[in-house]
């Protein structure tokens, strides 16, 4: 990946963005540096490692205990899952089951999160028996869990006591004149608090157990949903703060507020960001850390991360039925995370002896740009190979490619064919579906695709490509750059911009 | 004395584990109260812990048939 990467401008103008480079990010982003050897070495947010694990969430926290403007409560939580969702809803014995049997059959799996589809905390019986067991029966999972964080301070020792690894927090906001228009109430003790006093509440809750998990050295990440006109020029205070404090990640996510989600702000018209607005803040917020962008990669779960739809093979009677040794299991797992960690370790050894050539081969004026950056999707099921048929993929991996550095930026679910007849719209096919979620890509990289999809990603603007079936994604996206480069491909913007 | 989840309950789960009495069911197509069990939480509580909670106005009732979250309740000021 590019993070290492001294010659782009972005690096000339913020300093090392890499969290690898020394001891500069660390002082930048005044983490300790315990806490940042902790994300370094993570599986969801090392840069080089985060695609050799995988993870999954399990749904056994429905109730939720505030009301956000931009949450149906028909449907699971809204900052966690894709809009219109809804989970079925597993009891803790049927959460560790299931967790502990995708952890026999996937040995990547390393984390479990608990992030609804309410908030973890709004069901502490349920969120804890099952971190309880799971911690008794696989003890080499990482665990970790999400949360709006009106409860936080009073769970924050039993998550450190169940050695919760590592904790998310939405928060939109650190005032209440700006809460007040993003949450019209909360439950707190024992009754409903409205307007400007439940926000007050709630962000002083937010704030508090912010402080109480970082000083117990449990990594926080802080989410924020990005409502234009309401809290998007308030959000870089927020990051400042949340920073400050110690969350070692800041992410931006967008407003999504379709009318027919019946939400709030769908029915006032409250818009979402433009990609633009969107990308600008984000990359305010993203701070000095070169990690990556992760909320979408956190919400797919193991059993489709690995590319092949085995979601069925994990059905709750299945799960129920299946005898697991899960000792060998967790040896095997063990075992796998060795071996990976190994080879990175090898492969950052070879690395750290490259930047002083590339140091002394810089000119002293940086180049002029050679090239536009070109996001490309790639189908892939082992995440190093393109090795997936493009209609296979349940999910794409999204690269971009600035100046031939190829870089990782994040997993995009493809749309599914979908069961109930209600939820889904007859106009959008899935295929239409899955090409405008990769409108931003210019290529996609695949082992094969049909001849229809083929045609319909052309007239999208995005060029499917085959050519480099079962080669290495790096190499084969940077040379696919270097042609359309060599082709003067790159010289003016994309033509047109999309939005299906 | 109890109240009672009507039509219109988005079985969202959030009144369930609050209820001192374990009054409250998942059941189709909404969610229920058993009514030999719910005290309106007079006994617990200054006010019903479901309705406390519940994000949809108009489907915990009372034996009148009176909301207690009536339309408009929750909805954010304008
Ligand atoms: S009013 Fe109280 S006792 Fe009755 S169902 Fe609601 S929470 Fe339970
Ligand atoms: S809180 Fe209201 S909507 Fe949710 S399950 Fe209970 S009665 Fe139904």
């Amino acid at each position: 990946m590019s993070a290492l990467n001294p010659a782009t401008p972005i690096a000339a103008s913020s300093g090392c963005k890499s969290s690898r480079c020394g001891s500069s990010a660390q002082q930048m982003n005044g983490l300790p540096s315990a806490i940042m050897q902790k994300v370094q070495d993570h599986p969801c947010y090392s840069e080089e490692a985060h695609h050799h694990f995988a993870r999954m969430h399990v749904a056994v926290a429905p109730a939720c205990n505030i009301q956000c403007n931009y949450c149906n409560r028909k449907y699971d939580c809204s900052n966690e899952s894709r809009p219109g969702v809804v989970s079925e809803v597993l009891t803790a014995e049927q959460a560790v089951q299931k967790t502990l049997a995708v952890a026999a059959a996937i040995p990547q799996m390393s984390v479990l999160g608990i992030a609804g589809p309410g908030d973890a905390l709004a069901n502490p019986e349920r969120t804890f028996t099952t971190f309880g067991e799971l911690t008794r029966r696989a003890p080499d999972l990482k665990l970790c869990l999400s949360t709006n964080g009106l409860m936080l301070p009073k769970y924050v020792d039993q998550i450190a006591a169940y050695k919760v690894d590592h904790v998310t927090i939405t928060i939109n906001c650190i005032d209440p004149d700006i809460g007040a228009q993003i949450y019209p109430w909360i439950f707190w003790n024992h009754r409903r608090v409205t307007g400007r006093e439940a926000s007050e509440i709630l962000i002083a809750q937010q704030q508090k157990g912010l402080e109480m998990l970082v000083e117990r050295g449990i990594l926080v990440k802080v989410n924020s949903v990005m409502i234009p006109g309401i809290n998007d020029a308030h959000l870089k205070e927020v990051s400042r703060v949340v920073r400050a404090k110690g969350a070692f990640l800041h992410n931006v996510m967008p407003l999504i507020s379709e009318a027919e989600h019946g939400t709030h702000f769908g029915l006032t018209g409250q818009r979402g960001p433009t990609p633009q607005e969107l990308k600008a803040l984000q990359d305010e917020c993203a701070g000095e850390m070169n990690m990556m962008r992760h909320c979408q990669q956190c919400r797919a779960d193991a059993v489709g991360m690995l590319g092949e739809d085995r979601g069925a093979e994990f059905s709750i009677e299945k799960v129920a039925a299946m005898q697991i040794d899960e000792v060998a299991a967790m040896q095997r797992r063990v075992a796998l995370r060795e071996t990976i960690n190994a080879e990175l370790a090898a492969k950052r050894a070879a690395r750290h002896a490259e930047p002083a050539q590339v140091l002394a081969l810089r000119p002293a004026v940086p180049p002029p740009e050679l090239g536009r950056a070109v996001r490309m999707a790639v189908a892939t099921g082992s995440g190093m190979l393109i090795d997936q048929h493009f209609g296979h993929a349940r999910a794409f991996s999204v690269y971009e490619v600035r100046e031939g550095k190829v870089e990782w930026l994040e997993t995009r679910a493809a749309a599914q064919y979908c069961g109930g007849a209600d939820d889904c719209g007859e106009t959008e096919s899935t295929l239409a579906r899955t090409i405008a979620t990769l409108a931003d890509c210019e290529v996609v990289l695949c082992s094969r695709v049909g001849i229809e999809p083929w045609g319909k990603l052309e007239a999208a603007g995005i060029r499917p490509d085959v050519e480099h079936a079962m080669e290495s994604i790096e190499a084969a996206a940077a040379a696919v750059w270097q042609a359309m480069l060599a082709a003067g491909q790159l010289d003016a913007p994309r033509d047109a911009q999309r939005r299906a | 004395m109890a109240l009672e989840i009507i039509e219109g309950c988005v079985n969202c789960w959030a009144c369930l584990p609050l209820c001192p009495h374990q009054a409250i069911y998942e059941a189709k197509p909404h969610f229920l109260i058993d009514a030999d069990r719910c005290s309106e939480c007079v006994d617990a509580f200054a006010t019903p812990q479901c309705a406390a909670i519940c994000p949809v106005e108009g489907v915990i009732v009372d034996e009148l048939g009176t909301p207690l979250n009536p339309r408009g309740s929750l909805a954010p000021p304008a």
